[in-house]
């Protein structure tokens, strides 16, 4: 077998391990910590009679082991079970939403990643000048905003102050395409603010670490403009860690989203997670806080597999 | 003094004012914490008739510059407390995982990777779920999920210190482990810790103020700045600014302490030599 599909297949295999071993952390985390879900539920003023019906109910008599490998293999069937609160099917009310969270998502994605590569590209090239200083500043000074800071303030100037945006960002499937991209204007513009900064920042770092190579001095004393060496020598060495950040980045935009959503009161994922952790809504949680981590460690993967991918080194082995 | 940075002064005297506010707030604030002195929202800043308080009021009338003020104790004894639990977690686990090795660091070390395989932020909220959100359980829950953090680097730091000829030498003096690690290890590899502990007390502050925003963390009646923003949330769309000021404060306290954490940063890579040393 190739090298390269060799380690591949390896990533894949560790990364299921990984995202088996989390669906047991997730669910030892709700099931095992002190606590009873339905004493929960029906709270503190509930009868014995009551609680016992609904531990029935639940299925809570079952140890925990069998519960757990029900809840799997109810999982891997496309079963995400019914939410406590409301008896609705957790499936269809994340299908709905899950969508919504990645069109914000993606378009966060789609603005922030050029953005910021580009921005890095220019603080190597006026390195320690002003373009350079102003860029870190900015973004020592982002890089400490939480993200509803950055949505409320975002949130007075452009909707109270200069009234260009609306301050609620529900979206509806008979809205048109353009009109969405108005109603997630300002989400994207603080998921953007707040991912910007550290892609800008690394990016800027790996491409420096490669400008210290032999062969950016060579193109230099060639001649070539600082534009050229940067853009045809030194970007391309520099996939492998870019490719790293940007994919870190995408994973933390998935937690930004969280909070995001709740700033906007956008109907996605993130909403309707915190929603039903108040609610103390056990199934929901479970299920959200899985998708929520297999996205992650997926997009980490990725991440992986392209940087074994852009290494020449593994591509073509002697 | 000449030799500290304009930077890291303004972000040392800053913090400074932080942490007295927090220390003295009891003897600081005009009000009590949940005192209702005026009318709802009255709003200071550029507004026809000015209120009497200097911030103005909150939603339901309390005084919002003592509450800032609470807010400022509780956000900095939450983030305080959870920093130290971190740490010292840590920082033992991970001197221990490189003075022990073996299956002990294999197994600790593969549990710190599954904990950092995914956001604390989500795992946080995965496990407030089932527990009564109280302050210890605020503290050992953030604590304990920001130890991982501290433990890599600790155990990166003290493998490094493990093989030196002196900790060779207090082994062959048959020294027991807890000696090794707090004797040898830990004042050799303080600087690197102390240069991280800045960064773990920004997350821990941004992390805190996140969980209150989103209603579980610190409850009423106890309120910290992300619980403030949360309760004052709705009257921004009417124009009324007051969820913006313990907004800024959250990120004036986060920079201050950042301006600070990345002197000391500076200050110990060129310690070992960096380029620019």
């Amino acid at each position: 077998m190739h090298p390269v599909v060799k380690l591949i297949a390896q990533r894949l295999a560790l990364g299921i391990l990984l995202l088996l071993a989390v669906s047991v952390l997730i669910f030892a985390g709700t099931e095992m910590l002190p606590g009873d879900v339905a004493q929960a539920i029906l709270g503190q003023s509930a009868t014995e009679t009551a609680l016992r019906n609904l531990r029935e109910e639940m299925g809570l008599n079952q140890p925990a082991l069998t519960r757990y490998f029900q809840w799997l293999w109810g999982i891997l069937h496309g079963d995400l079970g019914t939410a406590l609160s409301n008896k609705k099917d957790i499936a269809t009310e994340i299908g709905a939403r899950l969508g919504n969270t990645l069109f914000l998502a993606f378009w966060a994605a789609v603005i922030s990643v050029p953005l910021a590569i580009g921005l890095g590209l220019l603080a190597v090239r006026y390195r320690n000048r002003w373009p350079d200083k102003l860029i870190s500043g900015v973004t020592l000074a982002t890089i400490s905003l939480p993200e509803f800071v950055a949505g409320y303030i975002l949130m007075y100037l452009l909707t109270v102050k200069f009234r260009i945006f609306s301050p609620i960002s529900t979206i509806y499937d008979s809205m048109s395409f353009g009109q969405k991209l108005n109603a997630i204007a300002l989400p994207v513009m603080v998921l953007v603010l707040v991912v910007l900064a550290h892609m800008m920042r690394m990016t800027r770092a790996a491409i420096l670490n490669v400008m210290q190579s032999a062969y950016i001095e060579t193109a230099e004393l060639k001649g070539l403009r600082p534009l050229t060496i940067i853009a045809r020598h030194a970007f391309p060495n520099a996939i492998a860690p870019v490719v790293n950040v940007v994919m870190l980045n995408l994973a933390y935009l998935v937690v930004g989203v969280v909070v995001v959503e709740v700033v906007f009161v956008y109907p996605g994922m993130g909403q309707y997670l915190v929603d039903h952790v108040t609610k103390r809504d056990v199934p929901v949680v479970q299920a959200c806080g899985l998708i929520f981590a297999a996205v992650y460690i997926g997009l980490n993967i990725f991440a992986d597999v392209i940087s074994i991918l852009a290494n020449p080194r593994l591509r073509h082995p002697k | 003094m000449s030799r500290i940075p304009v930077s890291a002064l303004i972000g040392l005297v800053m913090t400074g004012a932080f942490f007295f506010t927090a220390i003295f707030a009891q003897w600081l604030a005009p009000y009590g914490l949940n005192e209702a002195v005026g009318d709802v929202w009255e709003n200071p800043f550029w507004s026809s008739e000015p209120s009497q308080y200097l911030l103005g009021t909150d939603n339901i009338g309390r005084d919002l510059l003592s509450r800032m003020i609470y807010g400022c104790q509780i956000t900095i004894l939450l983030a305080t407390a959870s920093s130290a639990v971190a740490f010292l977690t840590g920082s033992i686990l991970g001197f221990t995982a490189a003075v022990v090795g073996g299956w002990v660091d294999q197994a600790l070390s593969r549990l710190v990777d599954l904990f950092m395989s995914l956001p604390s932020l989500i795992l946080a909220l995965v496990i407030l779920s089932v527990l009564n959100v109280t302050l210890p359980v605020l503290i050992l829950v953030m604590g304990l999920l920001d130890s991982t953090r501290v433990y890599r680097l600790a155990r990166a730091v003290a493998v490094d210190i493990v093989v030196m000829d002196y900790v060779e030498a207090a082994r062959l003096r048959g020294e027991r482990t807890g000696w090794i690690i707090f004797r040898e290890i830990l004042p050799n590899a303080l600087s690197p810790l102390v240069a991280e502990l800045g960064l773990r007390f920004i997350f821990a502050v941004l992390f805190i103020s996140t969980l209150s925003f989103l209603g579980l963390g610190v409850q009423p009646p106890l309120a910290d700045w992300g619980g403030m923003v949360k309760e004052n949330k709705d009257g921004l769309v009417y124009g009324i600014s007051a969820a913006l000021v313990p907004a800024i404060a959250i990120a004036v306290l986060a920079i201050s302490v950042n301006l600070v954490a990345d002197w000391i940063l500076n200050r110990t890579t060129s310690l070992k030599g960096g380029r620019n040393g």
